[in-house]
């Protein structure tokens, strides 16, 4: 074969192509202005100009998220990459696997407070899975070829390339090779549990006599949602998922007893706190999820499934931990079950009990609550209309506050990977990015964000970036006038003391903001008006939609798990709660 | 008082994602020590953690995920043999010195001296050296320098160095 001589430059972009990579996010600067030549110059990768970098690392991760590929995005030096670090905090805390190259000065201007100089290996040391500062150009191929297997491989997570300019020098060409193999020393993957655990596993799951199957979004990124059906079925008892896992397994399925934690349903916490065994399945205890550690699943046996033995053991300590990918430790568990005819017929009762729960004090409980709020929209109610407008087959990306947990609740996910959203970090702003790399990663399926008021603006710049790239996005903004979630803890905890939650005054007319980059705007106030809105904003197919939805700006987000309290102390609206 | 012996690739970066793991939860390192190891691809690191209520196994675990780490043990939980170098400078004579020493089991050797001061090293149990720094407290003391705990396990097993894992894409 004829030798390919390519300048650093080039090899970073023709590596990507060899990586299947077709499409990444970025924004230029002047260290990384070589590189920007070289994607000029080809057109195996499309390049997707951003309005900031903050978003070409979420664009980068909602497509990650929605494909289970891994996301690139590229990013100058210096303030470029100072702002992307928001984004690779946020895959990080959800394991997303994101390969973020970086321009950095030239090698000889390191260190000397150089224009537009950042430490970037230091400063995204704490958030990534790992990163390269490349030394010679030569070694770009192995380097991007690394850094796809480390963010893709065992748990995943972001990988920073910093790429000092003049390793990309266009006039310094050397051969280009792309590996076939890799060496890596001593890295660990998990693959398969040990049979003797397998088999002690089962024996406690078919002894046991009220299980529960928990799964987060581990379950996701191994792919492991057949098979925990599968196993759903084989066992007939109750399954929830975390915020991170909605949509592993289906909502619509019986068994199926919604999220669990914080703002998850009556009945998911009641189980959890019943159970006397949990299994947790990519799901890793968080302090969301359990409450007071020291109060969670006093009754229960537990045994946990993840691809990171870090997470085994360190919130909540468990009879049986199995360090391996939840897909293949699901099917030898499988495999058990069914050559032991396991027959599940005694767990029928304890799945009464849950819906029982269920029916007690079940999600449109605390709506129903409501004393006629007459033509007043409930943030529920757009969801549950979203929903039916969608037949529930959309993607959803969502922000941060009560709009994220009213679609969590109200918006049931039957498939993974629909629901997007920032569950570690917690990133406002995260949901317009994130939907514009979902869109780009299926141009034909109807992709909606559901946010706040305040969420979206942080953010919502790249309107700009719909406009040029003509994505069709409907943003459902959830528009109570106020930092919501925030308010609902000033009104819960201190006494009602409204501190820097409110700008009503100062609102953009979203209608008009939209309009201006060229979108369509609708704003709905009442509730008679609701559904109409909702069916015109999603058959608009060749449109972006902001939808502005006018709700109730008092209304909570219930349950609320009691601060410190067990899984079963929450509150259930403004006059209930299950504890004194 | 945790001794951890850990190896890892001898690359710019590894060793800051090593003690990154432990300035993130505000525990200090009481000593460290590092160089390259019979293979010098690898770097073989002593650490002493003595933060109580440290959460060891955790830390260990984490450590482990690192890319750049090939192999770590907590000797203190194993049979080993720990070992530091101290080298001191005092404001006395050599006889002094001797005086200072005698009831003390660890290699020594005066390394320079004049009338008016002395610099020797001492080689011995790292609780030793804590002992005999304590004492010359008393004493007019210039400098000292550690070279941090040094640790291995007894016996004939070593801390493997995992074969490089070959992954091929065909
Ligand atoms: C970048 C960032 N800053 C601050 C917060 C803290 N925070 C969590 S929810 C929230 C309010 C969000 O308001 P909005 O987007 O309008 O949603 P709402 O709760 O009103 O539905 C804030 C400020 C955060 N999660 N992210
Ligand atoms: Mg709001």
């Amino acid at each position: 074969m004829a030798k390919v001589m390519t300048s650093g430059g080039e090899a970073l972009i023709r590596a990507l192509a060899d990586e299947n990579v077709d499409i990444i996010f970025g924004y230029p600067g002047g260290a990384a202005l070589h590189i920007y030549d070289a994607i000029y110059q080809q057109d195996r990768v499309q390049h997707i100009l951003v309005r900031h970098e903050q978003a070409a690392t979420h664009a980068a991760d909602g497509f990650a998220r929605a494909t289970g590929k891994p996301g690139v995005c590229l990013v100058t030096s210096g303030p470029g990459a100072t702002n992307a670090i928001t984004g690779i905090a946020t895959a990080y805390m959800d394991s997303i696997p994101l390969v973020v190259i970086s321009g950095q000065v030239p090698n000889h201007l390191i260190g000397t407070d150089a224009f537009q100089e950042t430490d970037m290996m230091g400063i995204s040391r704490p958030i990534v899975k790992h990163s390269f500062l490349v030394q010679k150009p030569e070694e770009i191929p192995v380097i991007v070829k690394k850094a796809f297997h480390i963010a893709t491989s065992g748990r995943p997570g972001p990988v920073v390339i910093d790429v000092p300019k003049n390793l990309t020098d266009p006039n310094e060409k050397f051969e280009y090779k792309f590996p076939s193999d890799l060496y890596l020393r001593s890295f660990a993957l998990y693959d398969e549990a040990e049979n003797s655990d397998v088999k002690k596993a089962v024996k406690l799951l078919t002894e046991s006599e009220r299980p529960v199957i928990y799964a987060g979004g581990g379950a996701i990124n191994s792919n492991a949602a057949e098979e925990i059906y599968e196993f759903g079925k084989l066992m007939g008892c109750p399954v929830t998922n975390t915020l991170m896992g909605l949509g592993v397994y289906p909502a619509s399925d019986e068994q199926f007893v919604g999220m669990l934690g914080m703002h998850g349903t009556y009945e998911a916490n009641m189980v959890m706190h019943e159970a006397d065994l949990i299994m947790a399945i990519g799901a890793r205890f968080d302090d969301r999820i359990t409450n007071n550690p020291n109060k969670f699943g006093l009754k229960a046996k537990k045994i946990h499934i993840d691809s990171d033995p870090s997470s085994i053991d360190k919130i909540i300590d468990v009879d049986i931990a199995m360090t391996g990918n939840a897909k293949k430790v699901i099917s030898q568990i499988n495999k058990e079950l069914k050559a032991m005819n396991f027959d599940n017929k005694k767990f029928g009762s304890w799945m009464k009990k849950a819906m029982q729960w269920r029916a007690e004090h079940g999600l449109n409980h605390s709506m129903l609550d409501q004393k006629n709020p007459g033509d007043i929209i409930l943030p529920q109610q757009v969801i549950q209309s979203a929903y039916k407008a969608t037949d529930g087959k959309a993607f959803v990306t969502s922000d941060v506050g009560q709009h994220q947990m009213f679609a969590a609740q109200y918006y049931h996910f039957n498939e993974p990977r629909k629901w997007i959203n920032s569950g570690g970090l917690g990133t406002m702003g995260f949901g317009l990015p994130a939907a514009m790399g979902v869109k780009f990663a299926f141009p034909d399926e109807t992709v909606a964000c559901i946010t706040g008021e305040g969420s979206i603006q942080m953010c919502i710049q790249e309107l700009s970036t719909c406009g040029q790239y003509g994505l069709p996005i409907k943003i459902i903004n959830l528009n109570n006038r106020a930092l919501g979630m925030v308010k609902q803890w000033q009104d819960m905890q201190y006494g009602g003391r409204y501190s820097s939650i409110s700008y009503e005054d100062s609102l953009p007319d979203f209608i008009k903001l939209a309009e201006s980059y060229g979108h369509v705007g609708m704003k709905v106030e009442k509730l008679s008006e609701l559904e109409a809105a909702m069916e015109e904003c999603f058959a608009l197919k060749d449109k972006l939609v902001f939808l502005d939805v006018y709700v109730d700006p008092d209304e909570h987000v219930y349950p609320m798990l009691k601060a410190g309290g067990d899984m079963s102390e929450m509150f259930l609206s403004k006059t209930e709660k299950t504890f004194e | 008082m945790n001794h951890i012996a850990l190896l890892m690739e001898n690359q710019p970066g590894a060793l800051s994602r090593v003690i990154g793991l432990f300035s993130q939860r505000g525990y200090n390192i009481d000593s460290l020590s590092v160089a390259p190891t019979q293979d010098e691809t690898l770097s073989r690191l002593t650490m002493t953690i003595a933060e109580e209520g440290a959460d060891i196994n955790q830390i260990l675990k984490q450590l482990y995920k690192l890319v750049d780490v090939v192999m770590v043990q907590n000797l203190s939980e194993a049979d080993a043999l720990t070992l530091e170098l101290a080298i001191i400078k005092l404001n006395k004579t050599k006889a002094d010195v001797d005086g200072l020493l005698k009831n003390y089991e660890f290699e020594r050797e005066i390394l320079d001296e004049k009338d008016n001061y002395t610099v020797f090293k001492v080689l011995g149990d790292t609780q030793e050296i804590e002992n005999l720094l304590s004492e010359l407290k008393k004493e007019e003391f210039l400098e000292v320098t550690r070279s941090g705990t040094l640790g291995m396990t007894k016996g004939n097993e070593s801390l493997a160095t995992n074969d490089q894992t070959k992954i091929s894409y065909d």
